[in-house]
């Protein structure tokens, strides 16, 4: 055996500078699209624009997370939409003011918030769940499995949102405790950001240091190494859906607040921005590789590059162009880094 | 029983009808290196699965220790110190070494997994088995022996009564080797009972205290290794006498067909060097142990690798290879190794799966494909190899292996090649069925046709082939004539340049 793999400093050459290009090239557009923002508008270089744009990332990226580890055990979750969307129907209707005209609940009384918070992220777990437990036992497709439950769960949340006292009217006249715990600021620092902060240490955690977070990467790298070496499988794949349940009710709770309003059609294709996120931040939709700090850095660069997009008044549909295009590349990029050469 | 350590019983097991076990018995003293041993496809990997759980057994029973026992799967049989090096590495490549070590049992403190102690005892288990790696490093750093080691350490640290090594060695440079069988005797020492899975004669002798041959999915006999010889074992092997097991050789080699000149791959798995002619009419065998480039040197000839230098001409004439395309332009047939993954599309019919590779030759004018001349091939595909099935309707799926792989061969022979590639063609194919491969392979170079032949069964490849080419850690070790050759000849050459792995890797 020789001695540890030496980690010799290669000089540099050709082919490392390529291949530094290659495996950063997404990073690298994205940096000079930025730049291109700044100079065309220098400022968008403000603190306001910082913090607005923090503020806009922090529930994305929560929801990111939570798809992010299922897509680390090679599976995806298209469910994520219509989950968050559930989530700020069920914490919106339990949230609105006394004296709100249509109330959802027309004589609920005033309830501590973190009961809704608990209630949506309850619901969201038991939801996901299920879809985790028919992936794992039922060895259904992931994206088949999260599309049906999308569906269904479209049905059911509709039910829910016209069951109201209401009558199916958008949910609003949110509860001021609510809204000032969702998008007020504490030392000038948006509680949106203080929440996705510790949100991101959580999971962090949970995914470097804990046996279960140890065990995602492992079941997602090689399912049948995780296997023989007595990881339970099943048991994994159905806990990773159930953390990602719990963040999108999480989620969906700071949304209904951060948008004011909640309606059957919130939620609406959140799914694939999360995903995308994910994707242009690494995680890899072969399995077994991601990282918090790819979550990051992929829900800021879209959210910069949107928020960027729009303050130079670009087209919105420009916008769209520009972002398909990066997320192909992301994921063109992301597989030449592992396709094995022949 | 009392003595054993492990007995295994009367063990039978079946898939489809086909019997893969049949009364199989082994018994483990402690202490002691048992080897198993039987070509592919005897039933060692099918023993150690029912073994672990991972099969039931259709009858028989295990003892451990003297009482009876069925485990569940393989972490019921870890947890009760019985653990297993797998023949292909089963390892999170994208993990680090400590975190495949300890998977599936990581220390914790508290809630969290304790890192420092996965590191300290990691170090401490290498330390004990003079293993020098860094824990943290990725395992897709490492070379596919070092990866190796860690399994191996990763079996020794459950504190195993038993250990199974399936060809533990077939990628470790010598020294390794010694390394792994100074590690054997430690845990000889320490009454641990080792089942020693290997084809390297060598080996088996060196360290094993008793040998039980397995053939055919029978038992045939165990004996302490001081009463064997290499004569004795391969016979029990083997069995009958191999001008039974094989047709007679009726193709007449010809003139220089192909030649190969001095073929060397851009990515590992290196191929470095390779020269050899291939005669028309002729059957070359390709014999090496796993990883030794065999593969590689007929992927690199039909242009799916990436060549830095060689030269391929066909009678004479320089042809250049690129893409399969080219090469099938040129009048190659490569039959995979891989028969489930990479031959059949297994729910298609016959006439699909025999028609695909050819599929333009039955277009009319218009462009259209012609199903009648389609099913008309397929009909006359199944008359010539005496394909059994019930209809060529039949989805490919339903037919047993030795069938399916006519059927493949059937698809390139449509596309009238000059050059059969074939890599393990009778792979998990019953010994009846092999035969008829056999036979047909020969019939097709005694018709004209040139042939390579890649098998890890030397018997196989004594019996049908020509000359054997034998490859050595991506190396050409030498080209021996079938008739004048000998399996320890082989096996001598196979291992040539394996002591040298360190130098080409760096």
């Amino acid at each position: 055996m020789s001695n540890a793999v030496a980690r010799v400093r290669r000089p540099i050459n050709a082919e490392r500078v390529k291949d530094f290009l290659v495996k950063n090239a997404i990073y690298i557009v994205i940096l000079m699209i930025i730049l291109f923002i700044i100079i065309k508008e220098p400022a968008f270089l403000s603190v306001n624009v910082f913090r607005n744009i923090l503020s806009q990332s922090a529930v994305r990226l929560i929801l990111a997370f939570g798809v992010g580890a299922i897509i680390i055990t090679q599976g995806t979750d298209l469910s994520l939409g219509r989950m968050v969307g559930f989530a700020t129907i069920i914490s919106g209707s339990l949230l609105q003011r006394a004296e709100y005209a249509s109330r959802f609940y027309t004589d609920l009384q005033p309830l501590p918030i973190f009961v809704p918070l608990l209630i949506a992220c309850a619901v969201m777990a038991f939801f996901s769940a299920i879809n985790g437990w028919i992936v794992a036992n039922f060895k259904i497709h992931p994206f088949l499995a999260t599309l049906g439950m999308s569906i269904a769960l479209y049905g059911i949340l509709s039910v829910y949102f016209a069951s109201g006292d209401a009558g199916g009217q958008p949910i609003g006249g949110f509860d001021t405790r609510y809204t000032d715990f969702v998008i007020g600021s504490t030392l000038g620092i948006p509680n949106l950001v203080i929440y996705a902060a510790i949100i991101s240490v959580i999971v962090w955690v949970i995914w470097n240091k804990t046996t279960f977070g140890k065990n995602i990467y492992a079941v997602g790298g090689n399912p049948e190494a995780a296997k023989v070496s007595g990881v339970n499988v099943t048991k994994t794949i159905i806990l990773v859906y159930v953390m990602a349940g719990v963040l999108y009710g999480i989620g969906g709770f700071l949304e209904a607040a951060r948008i004011g309003s909640a309606n059957n059609g919130t939620g609406t294709g959140y799914e694939l921005d999360a995903i995308a996120a994910c994707v242009v931040g690494g995680i890899s939709f072969s399995g077994g590789i991601g990282r918090v700090s790819g979550a990051i850095t992929g829900v800021l660069m879209f959210q910069v590059i949107s928020y960027g997009m729009t303050f130079i008044g670009l087209d919105q549909n420009l916008q769209y162009i520009f972002k398909g295009i990066i997320i192909v590349a992301a994921v063109a990029l992301d597989a030449k880094k592992y396709i094995k050469k022949t | 029983m009392q003595e054993y350590l492990l007995s295994i019983r009367g063990v039978c097991k079946s898939f489809s009808g086909v019997q893969v076990l049949k009364d199989v018995q082994l018994d483990v003293r402690p202490g002691s290196v048992h080897s198993l041993m039987g070509e592919n496809g005897a039933g060692k990997s099918t023993l150690m699965k029912c073994l672990f759980g991972i099969y039931r057994q259709d009858a028989g029973e295990f003892f451990l220790e003297g009482k009876p026992f069925n485990f569940t799967d393989p972490k019921h049989a870890l947890e009760h110190g019985v653990s297993m090096v797998h023949q292909e590495l089963n390892q999170v490549v994208q993990r680090t070494i400590s975190d495949n070590i300890w998977l599936g049992r990581y220390p914790t403190k508290g809630p969290f997994v304790d890192e420092r102690r996965m590191r300290s005892d990691t170090l401490a288990l290498f330390k004990r088995l003079n293993i020098h790696l860094d824990p943290d490093t990725p395992l897709h750093q490492l070379s596919v022996s070092q990866r190796q080691m860690v399994e191996i350490a990763k079996a020794i640290s459950y504190d195993a009564k038993i250990i199974v090594l399936d060809e533990p060695t077939s990628s470790l440079t010598e020294h390794e080797v010694d390394l792994l069988f100074e590690i054997i005797g430690v845990l000889k020492g320490q009454g641990v009972g080792v089942i020693y899975i290997s084809h390297k004669m060598d080996e088996i002798f060196k360290i094993s205290d008793d040998v039980t041959v397995l053939r055919d999915g029978l038992y045939v006999g165990t004996d302490s290794v001081e009463n064997l010889t290499i004569e004795k074992v391969v016979n029990m092997m083997v069995g009958r006498d191999l001008k039974d097991r094989f047709p007679p050789k009726i193709n007449k080699p010809g003139e220089v067909h192909l030649s190969v000149k001095n073929v060397t791959t851009k990515y590992p798995p290196i191929v470095r060097d390779v020269s050899f002619e291939l005669r028309r009419g002729e059957i070359l065998g390709i014999s090496g142990l796993v990883g030794a480039g065999r593969t590689e040197l007929i992927q690199s000839i039909f242009g799916v690798r990436t060549l830095v230098t060689g030269e391929i001409s066909i009678d004479g004439k320089l042809v250049r290879n690129r893409k399969p395309t080219d090469s099938i332009a040129h009048g190659f047939a490569y039959l995979t190794e891989e028969r489930r993954e990479t031959g059949i599309y297994p729910l298609a019919d016959i006439t699909f799966n025999s028609t695909i590779a050819n599929i333009r030759s039955y277009r009319n004018k218009a462009g259209f494909l012609v199903n009648k001349r389609m099913d008309e091939d397929a009909d006359k595909q199944i008359a010539a190899m005496r394909i059994k099935t019930p209809s060529k309707k039949e989805p490919i799926r339903s037919l047993s292996g030795g069938n399916q792989q006519k059927v493949i061969i059937g698809r390139w022979l449509l596309t009238q090649p000059d050059i059969l590639l074939l890599d393990e063609p009778t792979r998990g194919i019953d010994v009846g069925a092999k035969y008829e491969i056999y036979q047909l392979i020969i019939n097709l170079a005694a018709s004209g046709k040139s042939v390579i032949v890649i098998s890890s069964e030397m018997p196989e490849l004594i019996g049908i082939t020509n000359r054997i080419l034998v490859m050595s850690n991506g190396r050409m070790a030498g080209i021996v004539d079938t008739e004048r050759t000998s399996q320890e000849e082989i096996f001598h050459l196979a291992t040539k340049y394996l002591s040298n792995t360190r130098e080409a890797e760096v």
